[in-house]
């Protein structure tokens, strides 16, 4: 965990006094509501087909047992009992008043949250791996690199008017959880062959209606030219990125019409000029930073206890931890993945009774951290393997225990039309019937990693363009439809999927899909072929043909 | 169905109400004939011509405080005089989402 300085947490309370005094402002009329939408959307409030929406920052997906308590009490105390976690591991509710926001926030500021930049024309939220720190392999904890950029980039105010909104993702592992490749800086931490640890930097990738895998600008930038090489890209995107269409506004759009050379042209002549100034980071502030995150004291533990030999025989249990529980960096330990997909649930939700029976498990096995990941799932990042059979039952007792991680269940949607007020098509109830077509779990588990992502609208939020299925919707004369495109990946082998073919029908898209899982099963050329290789290896055509044949 | 969140040329083909979101709230309200916002359709003022459409939505967007995001609505009028939500989006906004929610009220 990242323990706040002073500075951080006046900033916090500063920030909601402000923001309460504008709620008053707004609501006794002194400023209309042209004038206060900038000032709530700084603030994470949006205004849905419902009721305001409120987003809540949470800083590379760490969380507290004590902040995810907050969290529940603001569920209960200020929405409906619930929240959503979104794809950039943040927290959504969904029916808060505008008059209780101030209160709402001043609860969160207690336990060091906000909602600074979880909306607006600025830098949201930096993301990264969810395993950050505690993946094997790891070159470092990314989260340090994440946490300078949060500081670097809060209230900057050079940056909180940029064109269109700005995302940043870290990994430091081989295997890309963090998604960095669509964002619209992702960096890659690595060493150089001098063994020297920085940062790959990629930019213009991005997601919404013009859809573009990340460029890599620069292959190697040294942890202490970080601050500054960000920067000069975003001066240049500052410059020259376009205000007067919000289609075409975003970095990726610039990048993709300058190209990357003349891009990087730009960008390098603007890093010369500062990369030996004030944002030049030297070791000691690294490693202030560094300092201030606290890791658990783990024990010397054997990989494999009796009490998880013991509980082998269960094969409920079995399931759950063959598809659940992740390598830790440390001997005794693992990461527990845990599916915020019930079957026939919306994805990504958890009650605030949830959220507290969590929170108190998080303090007996995971030394009180929790994170949140971009797949809409949550997880503990430090169980000791002992303690595995015990935190799967009380997981199963409070529905956390689906073992569905990373299957065709485990789907990512977007709120959808239920609740957006962008949306043209349902995100969720198509959700919660594939989880229902795949309830078995040994069709699931024969079916292997399968990630469906559905979004309502084109702005993409449920990610569909890099689902190995992507589910999107779209209206037709008033009608629900939805494209389906397939071969996408979010992973470092990032990729677009490909459209199959006509938009479906709301009632025909769970059968389409299993159509295409179907046929998938069929060409697969070994069992552990995943169907992304399978669809890379025979393109989209058989899958169009099962799909279009009979329809 | 598109948002219509960035109406610019109004032009109605049928029965339409103008609908908003209360401020202090965010609740779905919609204008009344009296000038005020109603949570129930059945309250709603209807339209029938572009003219007045354009006339309600104007006298509603200038009630900044009451309501926010104004737009008109398509709407069906039945014939005992029931209104319904002309569209899948109005439908949801006033029935509520379609979807059991995680936590029963």
């Amino acid at each position: 965990m990242y323990a706040y300085d002073e500075l951080d947490r006046t900033l916090i309370h500063e920030r909601v006094s402000e923001f309460r005094d504008q709620v008053k402002r707004r609501l006794s009329g002194e400023l209309t509501e042209d004038e206060f939408k900038m000032l709530r959307l700084q603030n994470g409030v949006y205004l849905q087909l419902h009721a305001y929406m409120f987003r809540v920052a949470i800083p590379y997906g760490t969380l507290s047992s004590r902040q995810l308590r907050q969290l529940a009490h603001v569920a209960r105390r200020y929405d409906r009992g619930y929240g959503h976690f979104t794809t950039r591991q943040n927290i959504q509710f969904n029916w808060i008043k505008l008059a209780e926001l101030p209160d709402a926030l001043a609860d969160l500021a207690e336990v060091g949250i906000h909602a600074m930049q979880t909306s607006g024309n600025n830098t949201r939220n930096v993301t990264s791996d969810q395993w950050a720190g505690v993946a094997p392999g790891e070159i470092e904890d990314p989260r340090i690199w994440s946490e300078i950029l949060r500081q670097y980039t809060t209230l900057h105010p050079e940056f909180s008017f940029l064109p269109r909104k700005f995302k940043f993702a870290i990994t430091a592992s081989a295997h890309d959880r963090a998604a960095i490749k669509v964002h619209d800086i992702g960096l890659r931490l690595h060493r150089n062959e001098q063994g020297e640890t920085g940062f790959e930097v990629l930019v213009g990738g991005g997601l919404g209606r013009t859809p573009f895998i990340g460029k890599s600008i620069r292959p190697f930038v040294h942890g202490r030219d970080l601050l500054s090489y960000v920067e000069a890209i975003m001066r240049v995107y500052n410059q020259y990125g376009r205000r007067d269409n919000i289609y075409k506004a975003r970095i990726k759009i610039l990048v993709h019409e300058l190209g990357i050379e003349r891009f990087a042209q730009e960008v390098e002549e603007e890093w010369q000029q500062i990369r030996d100034g004030a944002l030049k980071l030297d070791d000691a502030v690294v490693e202030e930073i560094r300092s201030r995150f606290t890791y658990p004291a783990y024990e010397k533990l054997a990989h494999m206890p009796d009490e998880l030999r013991k509980a082998a025989h269960d094969p409920h249990f079995e399931a759950w931890r063959r598809n659940s529980v992740f390598p830790h960096k440390v001997t005794g330990y693992a990461i527990v993945t845990l599916s915020l997909k019930p079957v026939g649930g919306p994805p990504g939700d958890a009650t605030a009774d949830q959220m507290d029976a969590l929170a108190d498990l998080a303090d007996k096995y995971s030394f009180g951290e929790i994170r949140v990941g971009h797949e809409q799932n949550l997880a503990l990042p430090h169980v000791a393997r002992r303690d595995l059979p015990v935190l799967w039952k009380a997981l199963d007792k409070i529905g956390l225990a689906t073992p569905n991680v990373n299957l065709v269940s485990d789907i990512i949607a977007c709120p959808g039309l239920d609740y957006c007020s962008l949306a043209n098509a349902r995100s969720i109830p198509i959700a919660q019937e594939l989880t229902r077509r795949f309830a078995n779990h040994d069709t699931a588990n024969l079916i292997g990693r399968l990630h469906i992502n559905i979004s309502g609208c084109i702005n993409a939020c449920g990610h569909h363009h890099v689902g190995h299925i992507g589910i999107l919707g779209v209206e037709k004369n008033g009608e629900e439809f939805y494209q389906i495109t397939i071969g996408g990946r979010a992973d470092e082998n990032a990729e677009v999927g490909t459209l199959i073919g006509p938009a479906v029908p709301y009632a025909e898209v769970a059968d389409v899909i299993e159509d295409i899982v179907e046929a998938y099963l069929a060409l697969r050329a070994r069992p552990d072929e995943l169907f992304v290789d399978t669809v890379k290896r025979l393109g989209v055509e058989p899958f169009r043909e099962r799909v279009y044949a009979t329809r | 169905m598109t948002s219509p969140l960035e109406q610019k040329k109004i032009k109605i083909t049928g029965p339409s109400v103008v609908t908003a979101n209360r401020t202090w709230d965010g609740i779905v309200v919609y204008r009344t004939v009296a000038q005020g916002w109603s949570a129930e359709l059945a309250d709603a003022a209807i339209v029938r011509t572009s003219d007045d459409a354009r006339t309600l939505l104007a006298e509603s967007v200038a009630d900044d405080v009451g309501a926010v995001g104004a737009y008109i609505a398509p709407v069906e009028v039945e014939d005992g005089g029931e209104i319904r939500p002309g569209n899948l989006r109005e439908q949801i906004r006033s029935a509520g989402v379609t979807i059991g929610l995680p936590v029963q009220a």
